[in-house]
Parts: structure tokens; sequence; C-alpha cells
């Protein structure tokens, strides 16, 4: 009942392919059933909000080595288990495939579709050395805790991915 | 039990059914029938949970050579 008036709320610190598909598919569910749905992308999380990065920026040494090994965007996520190079992964998006799963770069757009709302962790972004320009169009604004706090204490529905 | 609208959703998996019933809804009028065909026994539950969260209507479910037909009516 109350349809729009329900708020959940999903924290999303893991940046495994796995957990942001569970992530995904909860956000478009609720926000199917009326609820008005916050993902709030941190850490590790973040690189399923950004481009495929191609420049280094405003990095130091460290960051620049951390964006190396760390590089985001959704299609390189791997599996939390399972990945074995790679390999599991393109077995897991090949069965997705095949029952007509949607995947992790369809869930993006068709959850931005259903009005679920994407923030980026500031903090987070200072620390990997992540710009605003990083970041996929669909992220709705950059905000720090307060903010996520805010929205979580006035929600029904709130997880931790 | 007579439809209005029909969705087909064989094939498909959570969250499709669920995502695609939101959408198919909103082109009803109030008091009008969707029946949601799936293939996935989740539906089973999920429909009538949906409909309890959204005020709208589940008339009910009938199941045909594994294949769910469920009866939604728009509220209002």
């Amino acid at each position: 009942m109350n349809e729009g008036s329900d708020k959940a709320t999903i924290v999303v610190f893991s940046g495994e392919l796995d957990r942001a598909l569970a992530a995904f598919n909860i956000a478009t569910t609720a926000a199917s059933m009326g609820m008005e749905v916050t993902m709030f992308f941190t850490f590790w999380g973040l690189n399923v909000i950004t481009k495929e990065r191609v420049e280094a920026g405003e990095k130091n040494a460290l960051q620049k080595m951390m964006g190396l090994m760390n590089r985001g965007g959704a299609r390189r996520l791997k599996l939390s288990r399972l990945n074995m190079l790679g390999g599991g992964k393109a077995a897991m998006k090949m069965l997705m495939r095949e029952y007509r799963m949607p995947s992790l770069e369809e869930m993006i757009p068709m959850a931005k579709e259903l009005g679920v709302r994407f923030l980026a962790c500031t903090t987070s972004m200072a620390l990997m050395g992540l710009g605003e320009s990083d970041f996929i169009s669909e992220v709705d604004d950059f905000v720090g805790a307060a903010t996520y706090v805010e929205k979580a204490a006035g929600s029904k529905i709130n997880l931790f991915i | 039990m007579k439809a209005d609208r029909i969705l087909d959703c064989v094939g498909l998996y959570c969250p499709m059914p669920i995502v695609k019933t939101s959408k198919e809804i909103k082109e009803l009028a109030d008091g009008e029938i969707l029946e949601v065909i799936a293939d996935d026994k989740g539906i089973k539950s999920d429909m009538p949970a949906w409909c309890s969260k959204t005020g709208h209507e589940c008339l009910g479910i009938e199941e045909e050579d594994g294949e769910f037909h469920v009866f939604v009516k728009k509220k209002g």
C-alpha cells in the first residue's frame, strides 16, 4: 500500500559482479513494488558505477598504482567465487544469457528507468583518486555518509551488500 | 478468466516478471485485468506479494502445462 511513500536503501560496498547483481535485483524489484530506492555506492562498490577508466587524472603515485590494479566499470567486475581468472565469469555470463537473465550492464539503466537513485561516496572517491567525470552518467549525486544515514533512517529496508 | 491485456513472461526469471508487470499495469485503466504468464514458479508467491505491496488485486493463479497464468486487477 501507499505507493511511493516507502523507502529502501542499499549500500553497495562490494565490487564483485555477483554481489552487484544481487543488489540490483533487489533494487529493481523494490522500485517495481512502488518503493523509493536509493543505492549508496562506497569503497569497492564504486567500481560498479565508474566508467572503464582511461585517464589517470589528478592521482598521486599510490592512487595511480591502485587504479591500475583496481580498474572500474561494470563489465570488468569479477565473481566473488569461482571466477577462475575470468573463465568462471564467462561461464556465468553465458548461463545468464541462456536463461534470459539481464546482465549487470542491462540492470543499471533498468534501475535508473525505474527511478532508483545512485549516490557515490565522496570519501571513497577521494581515497581512490576518482573525480565526478570518472562516473557513468546514471549517478545522481556525490555525497557523504550523513546523506545515506538520513535516507536509511527513514527506510523500511536497509541492506549492506 | 478474461483479461484485458496479456503479458508474456515465459522464460524470464526474477526480477523481470515483476519489473515488466509494474510497467505494464500502467497501460491499463483502473479496474482492468492483466494476465501475466510465467513459467518461473517464484511467480506464485511473488505476484501476490507485489499486489499486496502495490494495492492491486491478485484475482487468482491458474497452472497449466508448467505455466502460471496470474490475473491482476488494477486498483482504482
